[in-house]
């Protein structure tokens, strides 16, 4: 797979990473566009959240090479690759279960540096996306309910002001209703904000609609890409992720 | 009644200084999971920090006690500091994505450079100093038996409750608490949100070394000496206390360290002086076998 795009926002080339001798990415390309939003499906384990670990040197590739708007950021520190304002919800959500859900959104705010006037702005969308968060932004975040926290965890990464979003799973384990509230919220941020992002989901139905364009993980390889569109016609995708069948 | 209260006082005094030192045990192990078993050496060198600073200022012909001792205390802190800075970036640092166990072996072997050290540069003999503040306040006096209020145990509470309202600032309003609060809490995840999460360790380090360097201050203030060894048996002390009060919790290690301060000077005043570290270590082994997560401890499980 070739880069198509004159200047892709992220550009994955032939990536490696492996956790102890377990090889995980087995050479991925991938593109993200500005303005895009790009679903990447898989089955479990087949590489999807480690590709997203990965993009912030967690764990560190073994080989090929990572570009940010052009720049190369594949030896960056993670927490320097977090301040170019690349934010992500991971995996299980991650959130401090011991800060309240102000000091939450606080925190990804304070992955940039930005100024107050910008904090707050950014709080009010947060909020206008999610008006559940409003009533809990002096609870504790180990006191939400799944859905909250998904709600916080893609807050928290939004109030960083992200270039690019990624989101891993971010339906998982929720109830269908606010899992379209999560996904109309990702549906707005792109389409009003312009903002990029890279979405892994299982519910592959549900991402490839959002999506502009989708990548099929298998094994820690990029085995199909095309149009969020294309991608739902194509036979192999029905049966594999779509018709109910879930086969690795 | 008067005895008692008396007692009080002391034990307060001195639970004070534990609680400082605990402070240090609870935050390392809280943001990193290990024991810092230098942490007490670190108590002593502020010791001797506070000395020598002390020394230099008399001898240059400076008079004025406030002054002084405002300059021993920020140079002690600034120095000691440094130390707890150097002591996690050489011996930890490397050691942690090793197995659990390293940087505490490694921990145990910088206690036993540092105390070394001190004797090989300072001296074996315990080092007395002469009174600095003198004075205080009788607040009863009943029977011939007269309640007292020392000047060095004012400043060493009245100092104590100081640095802890400033420290719990720090922990629950600015963004370096914050950063450190993240960092104990998620270190993957916090790093994902641009924290630096080595600088923040270390940022760590320096806050508890500094904390132990008031206490070290203060022990020479109160107690008129300081020995290379001194930091061996207030470090276990301190870090019961912060056992004893939830190691991890903040409050918990001030609660722990007056709890151990009270409950040793109570029994030496009634029953005896010989017995005292027996006491104290029992009530922690009893208010474990309760309270396996001490007193202000967070059980383990988390709702996630």
């Amino acid at each position: 797979m070739t880069a198509t795009s004159a200047s892709p926002l992220l550009a994955i080339r032939s990536l490696r990473a492996a956790y102890g001798k377990i090889e995980a990415l087995k050479g991925v390309d991938l593109d993200i566009n500005p303005g895009e939003i790009v679903a990447l499906i898989g089955a479990n384990g087949a590489g999807k959240s480690t590709l997203m670990m990965t993009i912030f040197g967690k764990p560190r590739a073994r080989a090929g090479r990572i570009l940010f708007d052009g720049r190369d950021i594949t030896d960056l520190p993670t927490h320097q690759i977090a301040r170019l304002r690349i934010a992500q919800a991971p995996e299980g959500r991650r959130i401090f279960p011991r800060m309240s859900v102000a000091e939450n959104l606080q925190m990804g705010a304070d992955a940039t540096d930005s100024g107050e006037a910008d904090r707050a702005a950014g709080l009010e969308r947060v909020l206008t996306l999610f008006p559940r968060l409003k009533e809990r932004m002096a609870q504790r975040g180990g006191t939400l309910s799944g859905g909250e926290q998904q709600m916080l965890a893609i807050g928290r990464a939004l109030m960083s002001r992200p270039r690019l979003l990624m989101l891993d799973e971010p339906s998982l384990g929720l109830a269908p209703l606010i899992a379209r509230q999560i996904f109309d919220a990702i549906r707005t941020l792109n389409r009003q904000d312009g903002l990029t992002v890279l979405i892994v989901e299982q519910n592959a139905n549900h991402a490839l609609r959002l999506a502009h364009r989708g990548y099929v993980m298998v094994n820690g390889l990029i085995t199909l890409a095309g149009t969020g569109a294309e991608l739902l016609q194509r036979p192999e995708i029905r049966a594999a992720y779509l018709e109910g069948g879930r086969r690795a | 009644m008067d005895y008692f209260a008396q007692q009080l006082i002391n034990g307060i005094v001195l639970g004070s200084i534990y609680g400082l030192i605990a402070i240090g045990y609870t935050m390392v192990y809280g943001i990193v999971g290990m024991i810092n078993f230098a942490h007490g050496d670190i108590f002593m060198i502020g010791g001797f920090i506070a000395l020598i600073s002390f020394l230099i200022l008399v001898s240059i012909g400076l008079t004025v006690v406030p002054v002084i001792l405002l300059i021993v205390l920020l140079v002690s802190m600034a120095i000691t500091a440094l130390y707890g800075w150097t002591v996690e970036r050489i011996a930890y640092r490397p050691l942690r994505h090793s197995f659990r166990l390293a940087p505490m072996l490694s921990a145990i072997g910088m206690s036993f450079v540092l105390s070394n050290y001190s004797q090989v540069a300072q001296g074996a003999r315990v080092k007395p100093v002469p009174p600095i503040i003198t004075g205080g306040y009788t607040l009863l006096e009943q029977n011939g038996f007269v309640v007292r209020l020392s000047n060095v145990q004012i400043i060493v509470v009245v100092t104590t409750i100081v640095l802890l309202a400033i420290f719990t600032w720090l922990v629950a309003r600015t963004r370096l608490g914050r950063d450190m609060r993240a960092c104990e809490q998620d270190q993957t995840m916090a790093a994902l949100l641009g924290v630096d999460v080595d600088r923040t360790i270390s940022m760590t380090f320096v806050i508890g070394a500094a904390l132990a360097a008031v206490a070290g201050m203060m022990y020479l203030l109160y107690y008129g000496l300081v020995d290379f060894y001194m930091g061996f048996v207030a470090g276990i002390k301190a870090f019961t206390a912060a056992v004893l009060g939830g190691i991890g919790s903040l409050p918990g290690a001030m609660l722990g360290g007056l709890a151990i301060g009270l409950i040793e000077t109570l029994w030496s005043a009634y029953f005896s002086v010989e017995y005292k570290d027996v006491a104290a270590f029992s009530i922690l082994i009893i208010v474990l076998i309760f309270l396996p997560t001490g007193l202000l401890g967070r059980p383990e499980v988390e709702k996630v």
